[in-house]
């Protein structure tokens, strides 16, 4: 389930330690690893509901309150905090880098979706085999975590672009299903990123703003009613670009994905050639 | 279609998989005498069996009881489209109540995820013959040819089982609803959904009663959900309600119009040995059932069976465990989704034996004065009709016996969710996808 690499602990350095510590170490990152698991399959579990009939209420409930107490635990822990630290800009506060998933310069609150996933995928993402350019990245962070970053990044990048589908693995760009892949990224995009909200959302229809800033609020984003606009689901046209299923499991390490779900990219991109494609579209 | 002569069979057993879908039985239910039994299925069908009367002295002797056949079949929901959510509306028959008999007509209140129906089933088996104004066709008679007068007689005819929607209660739930309880007092019922509870009246369609709201103001901070709610058997007042909390709230509809807040609430402190990150998904009560004393709840969760006295709140009085050895299996069966399987439970007539399902086609029963507990199987390849029915086992180390299973061979498609009980006797209805098992208690286990 798990790369059997990984034997480092997350909040400890690369300090030698000794044989009982060494065990010990391995216990615990072998926990963070099946935390870090659970915490993928869960959102998954969240995306991935069938929208032909209304989601079981019930187990949406459960999945997102083991989410929840996931989350928590890794708050606690330490682990959540060097997230928030990776994405947080040095401009900001101490204690916001503790809170749970204002994460990612914000600058729309459409964007809490790919926060969380990008927040999450993190952790996944901190492999010896990922590799990520930072010079692409703006924003100053560990090597490790550029490659999510710079998913969110783009997400914020293009507003207005239709195409939000080209936020995913070069390889799917370069092959020439690309408007296939496309409208299967608008398909996924109108079921949408699964987070909190949107799937306790779907049982009603909501206007309202979501609520004062809050770890758990942003985690539990509010509904964008334009998901109930059946123009919008048939054209698959958003008026923000939501990370869908495919992004997140861009974003998930291949040693993370669960058997369910098709074989991932891997995290790896050419970000040149990205970088090149963005520059095309956005018309620079 | 393709030359290649090559390509492979293609393997069609998805289709039958598929075309069964609709069989799968979705809930069962005696009715008060036991005579009467309904199943309802995913294709929003209900099937109706009734219990053959026995008119040879010699059976009883024998031990024999009547067997069940099906007395009538009629399609109570359909598939339906919310517009608004752009999302269907499954026709799945979530839960069948009958209602007390009050004359020759029976009648039973069916449910899929919104509509609630109320359907009459009454039999015909006379009809008026001898009309002086119809031929026998039904047309009309030329007057001219009536030269005598004559009173229409009731002749016997073939038995014919008509079934009539009598009430539909619907949009009473924005969501999906999971459960309906008769109220004792004859007249109303109520019906409840994940976030709510309303109390029908069973004349009155265009209106019912909110009693229990727990949806937030902000569907952000949701955290629990109504799992179950039932009618307590003779106050008339009192209802119990479960959550996926695992908690169980006795509600007093005499406290106030609004039943927020509970009269008692049923918690058990949590194990703390047993923690984990799956410890709330398993301690989710998928079923609650008032005795028929009405002195004891029986609950369920994922891996046990709780029998709560309503005299106290702190824990229950007995757990029976149904399938521990699943408990380090909880992050595969998590994946898979098996563990939002919901189980239910019954009592047996007296209150001393409970039954819950399991996988595999297993379901277990315990005996609560022993607290002795046996597994036994629904599965048509290893019981013939009149058969007694072996008990089986789950292998979880020491000596292993022939015929153990071992837990990684269970299957875990082939799942017990929903049964039956007879009121009287001991008769079991046992729903197994899409095939229905009724046992029968034998007095002389001798007879084959």
């Amino acid at each position: 389930m798990f790369s059997k690499g990984t034997k480092r602990k997350f909040s400890d350095g690369d300090e030698d330690l000794s044989d009982e510590s060494l065990v010990g170490a391995r216990v615990a990152s072998s926990y963070s690893l099946q935390r870090q698991s659970l915490l993928d399959m869960s959102l998954i579990k969240l995306q991935l509901c069938h929208m032909l009939v209304e989601p079981n209420l019930c187990r949406s409930v459960l999945i997102a309150n083991t989410v929840r107490q996931i989350q928590e635990e890794m708050t606690h822990d330490g682990s959540w905090h060097m997230v928030t630290e990776a994405f947080c800009g040095t401009g900001q506060s101490p204690s916001e880098r503790l809170v749970a998933t204002e994460v990612l310069c914000r600058s729309r609150e459409q964007d809490a979706e790919p926060k969380l996933f990008s927040v999450i995928s993190y952790e996944g993402c901190r492999e010896e085999e990922v590799v990520a350019d930072e010079t692409l990245c703006s924003v100053s962070v560990s090597d490790t975590v550029s490659n999510v970053c710079l998913a969110g990044r783009m997400g914020q990048c293009w507003e207005k672009s239709e195409l939000s589908g080209v936020e995913r693995d070069e390889e799917a760009l370069e092959d020439s299903r690309e408007d296939e892949e496309v409208d299967t990224e608008d398909g996924a995009s109108t079921e949408g990123p699964k987070t909190i909200g949107q799937v306790f959302g779907t049982f009603e229809i909501k206007n309202g703003s979501p609520g004062p800033d809050s770890a758990l609020e942003e985690l539990f984003s509010d509904v964008d009613t334009s998901y109930y606009d059946l123009d919008t689901m048939l054209t698959g046209m958003q008026s923000a670009p939501k990370m869908g299923p495919y992004d997140l499991l861009d974003s998930l390490a291949p040693s993370h994905s669960s058997p369910s779900i098709v074989s991932t990219p891997n995290c790896r991109s050419d970000l040149n050639e990205l970088d090149h494609i963005m520059e095309i579209i956005v018309g620079s | 279609m393709g030359e290649d002569g090559e390509s492979p069979k293609i393997n069609h057993s998805f289709l039958r998989d598929y075309v069964t879908e609709a069989d799968v039985i979705s809930t069962v239910e005696f009715n008060q005498t036991g005579d009467l039994l309904a199943t309802g299925d995913k294709g929003g069908r209900v099937v109706i069996f009734q219990r053959e009367t026995e008119p040879k002295g010699e059976s009883e002797e024998l031990g024999e009881s009547g067997e069940y056949n099906v007395y009538s079949t009629f399609q109570s929901h359909e598939p339906d489209f919310d517009y608004l959510k752009s999302l269907e509306i499954e026709e799945k028959i979530n839960k069948i109540r009958w209602l007390p008999q009050q004359n020759a007509a029976h009648f039973l209140l069916s449910t899929n995820d919104k509509t609630i129906k109320l359907w009459k089933v009454s039999e015909r088996d006379k009809r008026p013959e001898g009309y002086n104004l119809k031929d026998e066709e039904g047309r009309i008679k030329d007057i001219s040819t009536v030269t005598s007068l004559r009173v229409p007689v009731l002749k016997p005819t073939d038995l014919m089982v008509e079934v009539r929607p009598r009430r539909i209660f619907a949009n009473g739930h924005t969501y999906h609803v999971n459960s309906i309880s008769v109220n004792s007092d004859g007249e109303t019922y109520l019906s409840a959904d994940d976030l709510r509870i309303n109390m029908w009246h069973l004349d009155i369609t265009d209106r019912s009663f909110n009693i229990v709201d727990i949806k937030p103001a902000n569907m952000e901070d949701l955290t629990e959900v109504i799992t179950a709610a039932e009618f307590h058997p003779h106050h008339c007042h009192l209802f119990v309600y479960s959550s996926s909390k695992g908690t169980l709230r006795l509600c007093d509809m005499r406290e106030s119009a609004l039943c927020d807040k509970h009269s008692k609430i049923f918690e058990e402190p949590e194990d703390p040995g047993n923690r984990s990150f799956f410890s709330e998904i398993i301690s989710s009560v998928s079923d609650v059932k008032f005795s028929h004393s009405g002195r004891y709840l029986l609950t369920r969760d994922y891996l046990t069976v709780k029998v709560w006295d309503l005299n106290m709140e702190k824990g229950p009085v007995e757990t029976y465990q149904v399938h521990e050895y699943l408990r380090s299996k909880l992050c595969s069966l998590y994946e898979n989704d098996c563990i939002f399987d919901k189980f239910e439970c019954v009592w047996n007539s007296t209150d001393s034996v409970i039954m819950t399902g399991a996988y595999n086609s297993f379901f277990r029963m315990f005996d609560r004065e022993t607290g002795r507990g046996v597994t036994l199987e629904a599965w048509r390849e290893s019981s013939k009709p009149r058969a007694v029915l072996r008990t089986r086992r789950v292998y979880t180390g020491g000596r292993r016996r022939r015929g153990d299973v071992g837990v990684d061979s269970l299957d875990f498609t082939k799942k017990i969710l929903h049964m039956a009980w007879h009121p009287a006797e001991n008769i079991i209805a046992i729903a197994a996808t899409n095939n229905l098992y009724i046992f029968q208690d034998r007095v002389n286990a001798e007879n084959q």
